[in-house]
């Protein structure tokens, strides 16, 4: 039965479509409808900017004829043929689009976790080797109606939605279709209106990526791949998805971001690389890094999914909010203004809110918080419309577009308004009844039959949802039940009675309404049963309403908190800039041949140190006392894995040569302002260890507040991590991980073998293509061995997880072979064993302090190792690999004058100096000497000693940890999370709905990260 | 400074060689067998008294004379004399809280001895897990550590901890005491995804269940020592020294809130209550102090728990329980080849608000207190154990901290380790001094 209702239903759609042309058939006598509709008297919103008042809209097959205002005293004429709607007193909207729906779509089933590798695609056919890139898929040819979720949307405004399916890093097509109950043929407005793009492989069972970074690996060699497709590659291969990757080249690219502002710099990064622009989808905190948004020229989607207040009742829970959610909590409101003020263009979408009922709520609140109505219909009609090259149907109600639109009652910012009924592509969806008639006033009801047969009946209240009364003669008062719909109404009440003792049962009167003479009459029936005819007259209209509307007139932009930089506790309102500073009469380390300078000043300007003496003056310096304390350059980690964003490895292959920790670095990490405070100005951020060859580093300084971007050391050398041992061989990654290769020191050399051959191969191909006098075409570009061919031509610089000797041994042999260097081993914990070796072939070595006995490797680790590779010459540096320890690297260096005996001076090094030689930087810092940056640190007392606390750290002259404004800071911290939680309280007071404290997750990485601390 | 390194070889020698020979695993030392005094040291006593000028001497293992300038001249008739001059002395240090010798590889599940299957497990005891041969005890000692608590892990109720002496031939001879029962206490936030898809945690729903399924066993427990029962419950029975004050309760807890549930739970069944962890135990510091309730706090170094926290906060704690008046010692839970750091964490304590003396005392004597064994251990006073050592420098920094004797129950022992005899032979290889 309900299949056939179904059919039915289909069909009867198909029959009601305009009068057009349809390749469809129909049972019975054709019942084309032209669907000639005039809508009279309306304040017609043409387009966003365009209002027009008294006008009247025509449409007619689906479609906008005309909006014109008719002469004074010509309403209604030339509108034979029309059916006209009188909408004196209303709104009618076009209606909005949103641009990230997968409304329609085919659900996409999470795939069941699955512990065994899966190192290849599943999918079988002519597809590519990644089950995450999905150009396959095109959202029109899988569509289809679903009139139960289109109502969802109808309700919020929307008139049609750029839809797609929500899974994979390429996505394939979206399709703009309305939100029409039709048939599909007449609902899709733009197949292949947009390719869709993400960071998340979605329902890929296969283990590559495993990391944003390695997302944005696959991105980028995809792209080449295509290009190489295009020009050579058909005659290798057939490939379905490079052949849609290409085809959809041509039409709008839509990226979803999927997390904060960061991935939006990063998605257009990736776009940057391959001359697309990309829209992206936000999620509502650009308003964080708004300037740096605007500066990729990017079209954005943003979302109105505010948080909720959290429920701060308990203050023990409420310690676990961090500051940076309250803040987002009350500033997230703010975004759209934000967008708009930056003059960015933007698209407001309701797909990320839970129950698409709230997004107009959501919207108003938007524009109280300073977005200009006018903007918020521009994006959700004019931009979505004209960012996917549809506003030629869809965004505007002039003629020729469909007949997309709402109308409403009150204006749309108004907070009462609700849509009474939206049209689209003509058809009418009634949401809400249209208010009925104001009858309140007082009238005479006269009821022919028992004691009472005059009354007066006072109606007053709402015109909504007046309430109803009689005065009795003792002027006591009996409520009456009212209600009425368009012409009916029904009335119960008591029995009206002089004596009080008669006054039971109810009485129930129902009738007509008369509008033109303000009368209702009809029958009814008593309490004892007896039917009655009854009448009412009106006496008189309404009062007037002396009660004041309830208008909220407090501005909420009043008394907001500020963006910081980063959008964390500890962050600054303006981002700091180099100051000039002279430090007087300190003991400086001056890691140079002057060694330890007692009573030393030391002059920084221009980000540089400007000059290292005793008696220095300087008339437009800030003037830092050190007398009694100890001025040093500042420590750097060769190895750290703080300010990364999703995941550390990509350790889903033996080699991700390919990734770039330079694509994830993470500004908003707490443990750059901790590591600062440590005395550390900067860091080799590094992959993790979990496979031979990892992908490559970024040279970052600690710039707080400054950009990813900004934080990367202009001009550093390339590097790459390599890793050997256990996590390499997945000794300690559980009984499933065996699959991988290698399993086996044996294999782990082959590995290098295999990558490097191939490497030197591809690295000829190339040279001699370049070389052609005559070229065909260009060889594949391969990211991954680009990497490897950069490191056989000195470019780029390996630093090596290593802990057994003979592994070490092998490595350098494999660099030998293939005429490089291995520039640095890192942890290298049994290089006391092959010191020699290591000085012969020049390497440079990262150890830890004192680690062991958390792996069977490391078994014959010995604190003394930083002391007996220094005393053989090797440039040796010591490392944290650890967020926690990298801020007191300062006695992790002091260790190595307890074990082995080093003097201050070498062990100083160790953090300063040394690292900065082996990640080529000791040009620019490492040491206090004229020219250098100004990376300087003051220490409270001497920098080994445990007691000694870093005071200020300087980066590139810019002040920024100083341990004074950390008091201060914490202070603000504390009001200004006071303020946030009195506000949430008031929110929640007010009835606003609460979400339950929870801390945010942390994500602290060490090389084996994945796997249990296994450094 | 070369000569230094030098002179830390000679004198790592020269310990050795009075007591036996270099070994990987060093012989644990004989008896004492005449009195020793160690002369014109700066003795730190663990109580917050420092002597200067001091001799120390102990005979039969037991501290028989402290005097700082003493009148009389110390010569070898009296029986061995140590000349200390310059250097200092202190109370050997305790590490409590660890998994020294119950673990000796962290990812070699073969070597992993310390949590057991099931979650109420009060009746395993760590002393029998307890290997004396660990190649780790040797390098926590020759800094300075010679006392451990051993402790159980995993489940709800992990088991029972013992005192042991880091310089033993067997589990018998290495045990001070049975000390205490240990409680992992629920979290009130639960999840946070896994390491590829981090997700925030959430509130635990089950917390007070957890909690009840706690109280529930304990009643039970305390119920069952009321009579004899035909059948033993080997469980219950491990229970009853903690009702009847024998045990102390450890309570592995770090949060404020969930620190008071465990107080609440511990005045109920009146049984004495340590603190385990209790990384927020400053911010009720108050109610400790007041109920007597003594915290052994997790790392000095240690990240703050949120972005919000002040940034030195694991840095602080110490000096704010200190000063709050909370009885309370250091430790790195669950650490064992981390525990040759201990001191150098109380060091930090320092910098950031404690005396050098009240951090000496956190590793000592309030540990021994804590542990019930304060009678005999944590300090250098006269009729106590003779469980001292000598540092060449402080031996809270690690800049300086080098200890040339350590002496257990007036044992001299040996402070070699396998790390030492590395450092030896690839020196001589690379013919470096």
């Amino acid at each position: 039965m309900r299949k056939l209702v179904t059919i039915l239903s289909v069909c009867l759609m198909a029959i009601e479509l305009p009068a057009q042309e349809t390749t469809f058939k129909t049972n019975g006598p054709d019942d084309f409808r032209e669907g000639k509709h005039a809508f009279t008297n309306a304040t017609v919103f043409v387009a966003y900017d365009k209002k027009i008042t008294g006008a009247t809209l025509c449409i007619e097959n689906g479609k906008v004829v005309s909006v014109t205002v008719p002469a004074t005293g010509k309403e209604g004429t030339s509108l034979a043929g029309y059916i006209r709607h009188d909408m004196n007193g209303k709104f009618i909207y076009p209606s909005f689009i949103d641009l990230f729906a997968d409304y329609g779509m085919p659900e996409v089933t999470k795939p069941k976790w699955n512990e065994d590798p899966q190192m290849e695609s599943n999918i079988k056919g002519a597809f590519g080797w990644n089950q995450a890139i999905r150009t396959d898929f095109h959202a029109d040819r899988n569509f289809t109606v679903n009139d139960k979720a289109a109502e969802e949307w109808r309700k919020a405004g929307f008139g049609a939605v750029l839809t797609h399916r929500k899974d994979g890093i390429a996505r394939g097509t979206g399709a703009l279709v309305s939100l029409a109950s039709a048939k599909e043929n007449y609902v899709i407005l733009k197949p292949d209106a947009s390719a869709h793009y993400s960071f998340n492989k979605g329902s890929s069972t296969q283990d590559y990526p495993s990391s944003l970074m390695g997302s944005i690996a696959l991105l980028r060699q995809t792209y080449y791949d295509a290009q190489w497709y295009k020009n050579a590659g058909t005659k290798a291969e057939f490939n379905i998805s490079l052949e849609e990757w290409n085809r959809q080249q041509a039409i709008p690219a839509l990226f979803d971001a999927g997390g904060d502002w960061k991935k939006i710099l990063r998605a257009d990064k990736v776009g940057d690389e391959f001359g697309v622009q990309y829209i992206i989808k936000a999620k509502g905190d650009e308003y964080q890094r708004i300037e740096e948004l605007k500066k990729t020229n990017a079209k954005l989607i943003t979302s109105l999914n505010f948080p909720k207040a959290y429920d701060v009742e308990d203050p023990y829970k409420a310690n676990w909010i961090e500051l940076e959610d309250m803040k987002h909590w009350e500033l997230a409101p703010t975004n759209c203004a934000a967008l708009a003020k930056a003059g960015i263009d933007f698209a407001i979408s309701a797909s990320d809110i839970e129950k698409k009922d709230d997004f107009l709520a959501a919207l108003r609140k938007a524009v109280k918080y300073g977005l200009d109505s006018v903007v918020a219909l521009k994006a959700l009609t004019y931009q979505p419309a004209t960012f996917i090259q549809a506003y030629d149907q869809v965004g505007s109600l002039e003629a020729g577009k469909l007949a997309n639109f709402f109308i409403t009652s009150k204006p749309l910012f108004d907070d009462k308004c609700e849509i009474n009924e939206t049209w689209i592509q003509g058809k009418r969806y009634e949401l809400k009844a249209f208010d009925a008639a104001d009858i309140r006033g007082t009238y005479e009801l006269v009821i022919n039959g028992p004691e009472i047969t005059k009354a007066t009946l006072k109606i007053s209240g709402d015109a909504t949802a007046p309430k109803a009364q009689f005065t009795n003669a003792d002027s006591s008062k009996t409520d009456v039940k009212l209600s009425y719909k368009d012409k009916d109404i029904t009335l119960s009440f008591t029995t009206l009675s002089l004596k009080k003792e008669n006054r039971t049962g109810k009485v129930r009167l129902t009738g007509n309404i008369d509008y033109s003479k303000n009368s209702w009459s009809g029958q009814g029936q008593l309490a004892n049963g007896e039917w009655v005819t009854w009448y009412a007259n009106q006496k008189s209209g309404p009062e007037a309403d002396t009660t004041k509307a309830k208008t909220d007139t407090t501005d909420v932009t009043k008394d907001l908190g500020k963006v910081v930089f980063p959008f964390l506790s500890y962050g600054n309102e303006q981002i700091p800039v180099p100051e000039n500073f002279l430090i007087k009469n300190g003991t400086v380390w001056t890691n140079e041949a002057e060694g330890t300078l007692a009573n030393t000043d030391v002059i920084i300007r221009n980000g540089k140190i400007a000059a290292v003496g005793k008696g220095l003056s300087c008339t437009d310096c800030k003037v830092v006392e050190a007398a009694g304390k100890h001025v040093t350059s500042g420590i750097i980690d060769e190895h750290n894995h703080i300010a990364i964003s999703e995941g550390v490895n990509e350790g889903t292959e033996s080699s991700s040569a390919e990734v770039r920790i330079g694509d994830v670095v993470n500004s908003e990490d707490i443990n750059i302002y901790r590591q600062l405070s440590g005395g550390v100005i900067g860091a080799q951020l590094l992959h993790g260890s979990a496979n031979a060859i990892g992908g490559q580093s970024a040279l970052v300084k600690f710039r707080w507040g400054y950009t990813p971007e900004k934080m990367k050391i202009e001009g550093a050398d390339g590097f790459i991590k390599f890793a050997l041992g256990e996590n390499v061989k997945q000794s300690n990654w559980g009984d499933h991980s065996t699959v991988r290769y290698p399993q086996t020191r044996m294999g782990v050399e082959q590995t290098y073998y295999n990558y490097f051959t191939k490497a030197k191969e591809y690295q000829k191909q190339w040279n001699d293509f370049n070389a052609a006098k005559v070229k065909g075409a260009a060889p594949r570009r391969d990211i991954e061995l680009d990497a490897l061919a950069e490191i056989i031509n000195r470019k780029r610089f390996i630093t090596c997880h290593s802990y057994v000797q003979s592994e070490i041994n092998m490595l350098m042999h494999v660099a030998d072979s293939f005429g490089f260097r291995v520039n640095t081993f890192t942890h290298i914990l049994e290089g006391y064993k092959v010191a020699d070796k290591m000085k012969a072939h020049g390497a440079n070595a990262s150890t830890f302090a004192d680690w062991w006995a958390y792996k069977y490797e490391v078994i014959d680790a010995i604190p003394y190792n930083t002391a007996i590779l220094t005393k053989m010459g090797i440039n040796t540096a010591v490392n944290s690999d650890d967020a926690e320890m990298a801020r007191r690297l300062n006695q992790e260096a002091a260790k190595s004058m307890k074990y082995g005996g080093l003097s201050e001076t070498e062990a100083w090094k160790t953090v300063t100096l040394n690292p900065a030689k082996m990640l080529h930087l000791d040009k620019q810092t490492g040491s206090i000497k004229t020219g250098k940056d100004a990376d300087v640190v003051l220490w409270s007392d001497n920098p080994l000693s445990v007691y000694a606390k870093a005071e200020k750290t300087f980066v590139d002259g810019i002040l920024f940890f100083d341990k004074d404004k950390d008091l201060q800071k914490r202070e603000e911290i504390r009001k200004e999370r006071a303020r946030l939680i009195q506000k949430m309280l008031n929110d929640k007071k007010g009835g606003g709905a609460t979400q339950e404290p929870a801390p945010k997750g942390s994500s602290l990485y060490s090389c084996g990260a994945d796997h249990d601390h296994q450094h | 400074m070369r000569l230094s390194s030098l002179f830390f070889i000679l004198a790592g020698i020269a310990a050795g060689a009075n007591v036996s020979a270099q070994s990987e695993v060093p012989a644990p030392a004989e008896k004492q067998k005449q009195p020793i005094y160690l002369t014109h040291a700066t003795v730190h006593a663990g109580n917050g008294k420092v002597w200067n000028n001091a001799t120390v001497g102990f005979e039969n293992g037991i501290i028989t004379f402290l005097e700082e300038n003493p009148s009389f001249k110390t010569d070898e008739t009296l029986g061995k004399v140590i000349d200390c001059t310059g250097k200092h002395i202190y109370p050997g240090i305790i590490a409590p809280n660890t998994k020294i010798g119950l673990d000796e590889i962290e990812a070699v599940r073969s070597t992993n001895d310390y949590a057991e299957v099931g979650n109420y497990n009060p009746n395993v005891r760590s002393i029998i897990s307890y290997n004396t041969d660990s190649r780790v005890t040797p390098t926590v000692r020759s800094n300075g550590v010679l006392y451990a608590q051993t402790v159980p892990q995993g489940g709800v109720v992990s088991g029972t901890s013992s005192l042991v002496q880091l310089d033993a031939w067997n589990w018998e001879d290495a045990l001070v005491k049975e000390d205490g029962i240990w409680l992992n206490w629920p979290s009130m936030l639960s999840g946070g995804g896994w390491w590829a898809e981090p997700s925030a945690p959430k509130q635990n729903k089950d917390y007070d269940k957890n909690v009840a399924a706690i109280r529930d066993y304990f009643r039970e427990a305390k119920s069952y020592q009321a009579v004899v029962h035909p059948k033993d419950n080997l469980r219950f029975s491990a229970m009853r020294d903690l009702f009847n004050g024998k045990k102390k309760l450890f309570v592995r807890v770090s949060r404020a809130p969930e620190i008071l549930h465990a107080i609440q739970l511990a005045e109920e069944f009146a049984v004495p209550l340590v603190i385990a962890g209790g990384s927020e135990s400053w911010m009720i510091a108050g109610v400790l102090a007041q109920k007597n309730i003594p915290v052994m706090l997790s790392e000095t170094h240690d990240l703050p728990r949120s972005d919000d926290a002040d940034i030195d906060q694991p840095f602080k704690t110490p000096a704010q329980l200190q000063k709050a008046g909370v009885l309370f010692c250091l430790s790195i839970p669950n650490g064992f080849w981390q525990e040759r750091n201990l001191m150098f964490q109380a060091g930090t304590a320092v910098a950031y608000g404690l005396s050098k003396e009240e951090a000496l005392a956190s590793i000592t004597l309030n540990t021994a207190k804590i542990l019930g064994v304060e009678n005999k251990l944590g300090s250098i006073e006269k009729g106590k154990e003779a469980s001292l050592i000598v540092s060449s420098g402080d031996v809270l920094d690690m800049k300086t901290s080098n200890i040339e004797y350590a002496f257990i129950q007036g044992r001299m022992i040996d402070l070699n380790n396998k790390q030492k005899e590395l450092n030896v032979k690839f020196s001589k290889k690379y013919g470096l001094n």
